[in-house]
């Protein structure tokens, strides 16, 4: 039976190795081109504290797939007039938000949402992305903007033909996915690699949790109040110490509005329950990122913690974890409020807007 | 045709393999995890107001978020030895997922005597940010109470005594006596069950929410809704009514 067994395994490795190297496909002449890998430079408090980052097995890390996702973004070419690039409502000083209530479109339309900040794309727990979740992947998310008719307002057809005339492009995705074939789905891979790249972690707080930084005493108090469950109580849906994100990646209605009027994940679900819930936003690098809110009602931070403080508001999906709604909130005093914002910047990481390699490379 | 030759040696080898000296002594067993109000099962589509249920004291209310922790799941052979799972599990009623525990551990067959599990974490596992996928969670329990995790958040809403509707977090960790000065909190469960292992197996840990609200104290909501992790009487009346929440359902193979 011990030869019989052998026998097999010699067998099946060597049809192993026959199919691997004597059956090519016919159709695509470079299935066996590799881009060179290129992992997710992991920082030392999310090696500390979280998951490995979470990378689509179709659409790994390369060299090559950055670098022409980074191009993507910043490129106009996208757009139905080649006039707005990713890049133009998701700038890299603003911690890739604008600085807009609302961004405005190529045919100088207002959407209705606040543009979305990216970083830390990978460790997006829930898989959802967009305010309102209507997204399930990165990628997905990459190719909703460039048809959507208040935005860059072109057609993925439009777009890939573009892409296909242009003298770099070609190649470029040649050289990142083994085709000059170009379609929108390489195209949402290149751009979702580039933002996975856009790894934020090195704030003041980041520093000080690595031993490598203090902070105020302010910043002190203010991360206490933050933790306190009588007073900011934020830690059960924008992280902790432990749980360095920022963000739970969860839906919530924060008690906006006494009547609903954008559904959020509501109008992706179809769930009465859902109407008026949103996508928990990460606190990381709010000193760049005003407005604040999904529609960006509110212009400072100050206004943000007066709204969890005494401006709460029922309604009938509003988030148990918003307390105390018929006084309007806790009532934190005013220099609990201001310690909390000075603990607030200080997940503020600088060295991410300044990073040459999140910069335009056209 | 090479992979349709490689395909057959490969099943012939298998086949082959099976039918040498491999026996059998080894199952895999499969945890599952459901929730009930006083029999009735309570699932996500009961959340939200979908479902109401009235609690011991007769207070109306609804539920939109459970989720707990058990660790320490253990198995207990007739032979007065001990299987010991490594795995702990976040049930998240919200994420159908997470109500099973399938442990790479396999078990030997043959005769058990009961299984025993902890309800959080006790001391020696309940240590702040050591878990990532936890931490990922936002499961984290405030180092100011003791930090390590929560072991329960179930969230909801209430109708007061004036026929409003109130917000409750009943959330449930490490007690806080006094600054600096904390309580374990964690329930250890030990259930006899006479069983028969013989092959791949499913055992159901029940949970009956009402329990939260019943035994040995009458909850109230008017009383105690949020702000209750620092809170030490209501965290230790979360302890004493826990003991009597959960149950070993059906075991099926």
């Amino acid at each position: 039976m011990k030869i019989l067994k052998y026998f097999f395994g010699v067998l099946i490795l060597s049809l192993f190795i026959a199919c691997s190297s004597s059956d090519p496909d016919p159709i695509d002449p470079n299935e066996d081109y590799v881009p060179t890998p290129k992992p997710l430079a992991v920082p030392p408090i999310f090696k500390r504290l979280l998951p490995p980052p979470n990378i689509p097995a179709d659409n790994p890390q390369t060299v090559e797939g950055v670098a022409l996702g980074r191009k993507l973004f910043f490129d106009p070419i996208l757009s139905g007039d080649g006039t707005q690039a990713c890049a133009s409502c998701h700038q890299p000083s603003n911690s890739f938000s604008d600085t807009n209530r609302f961004s405005v479109g190529i045919d100088g339309l207002e959407g209705t949402r606040n543009s979305m900040p990216i970083y830390n794309m990978a460790w997006s727990t829930t898989d959802k992305f967009f305010w309102d979740g209507r997204a399930n992947s990165i990628e997905e998310q990459a190719l909703g903007p460039v048809e959507n008719p208040v935005e860059m307002h072109n057609t993925w057809e439009n777009a890939v033909a573009s892409l296909q005339s242009h003298a770099a492009y070609p190649e470029m995705f040649n050289k990142a996915f083994g085709t000059s074939n170009i379609t929108k789905e390489l195209t949402a891979k290149a751009i979702a690699q580039f933002e996975r790249t856009l790894i934020s972690a090195n704030s003041p707080f980041d520093k000080y949790l690595l031993g490598e930084g203090s902070l105020t005493p302010q910043e002190l108090n203010g991360f206490q109040i933050f933790m306190d469950e009588s007073r900011g109580d934020c830690f059960h849906c924008h992280g902790n110490d432990n749980s360095p994100l920022w963000t739970d990646n969860a839906f919530h209605n924060n008690g906006l509005d006494a009547i609903i009027t954008d559904k959020g994940l509501g109008e992706v679900t179809g769930d009465p329950n859902h109407d008026g819930l949103f996508k928990s936003p990460s606190l990381r690098n709010l000193a760049f990122t005003a407005p604040y809110m999904h529609d960006g009602r509110f212009a400072t931070l100050d206004e943000v913690i007066n709204h969890y403080s005494e401006g709460l508001v029922y309604s009938r999906t509003i988030d148990p974890l918003m307390k105390a709604v018929s006084r309007g909130g806790v009532h934190l005093t005013e220099s609990d409020k201001a310690d909390l914002k000075a603990f607030l910047l200080s997940l503020s990481d600088s060295s991410f807007i300044n990073n040459p390699d999140f910069q335009d490379p056209n | 045709m090479k992979k349709i030759a490689f395909l057959f040696a490969l099943a012939f080898a298998i086949i082959g393999c099976n039918n040498d000296d491999d026996v059998a002594v080894d199952a895999a067993v499969t945890f599952e995890f459901t929730q009930n109000w006083d029999g009735d099962p309570v699932t996500a589509s009961n959340f939200n107001g979908a479902s109401s249920y009235t609690n011991a004291l007769g207070t109306t209310l609804t539920i939109s978020k459970l989720r707990y922790l058990i660790s320490g799941i253990e198995l207990h052979k007739a032979d007065g030895s001990t299987i010991k799972f490594d795995d702990y599990q976040l049930i998240d009623v919200t994420d159908v997922n997470s109500l099973k525990l399938n442990p790479t551990l396999r078990v030997p067959t043959g005769e058990y005597t009961g299984i025993s599990f902890i309800y959080g974490f006790n001391e020696a596992d309940n240590v702040s940010g050591a878990y990532p996928d936890l931490n990922a969670a936002s499961w984290n329990w405030p180092d100011m109470l003791g930090g390590g995790y929560h072991f329960m958040q179930m969230e909801g809403k209430y109708e007061d005594a004036n026929g409003a509707l109130q917000s409750y977090a009943y959330h449930h960790g490490t007690a806080r006596v006094s600054e600096g000065v904390f309580e374990q909190n964690y329930l250890s469960f030990d259930f006899e069950r006479n069983v028969t292992i013989s092959g791949d197996t499913s055992i159901e840990i029940k949970m009956d929410v009402s329990e939260w609200y019943k035994n040995p104290y009458t909850w109230d909501l008017n009383v105690y809704d949020t702000d209750l992790m620092m809170n030490y009487a209501a965290q230790k009346y979360m302890h004493d009514n826990g003991a009597s929440v959960f149950s070993i359902g059906a075991i099926s193979q």
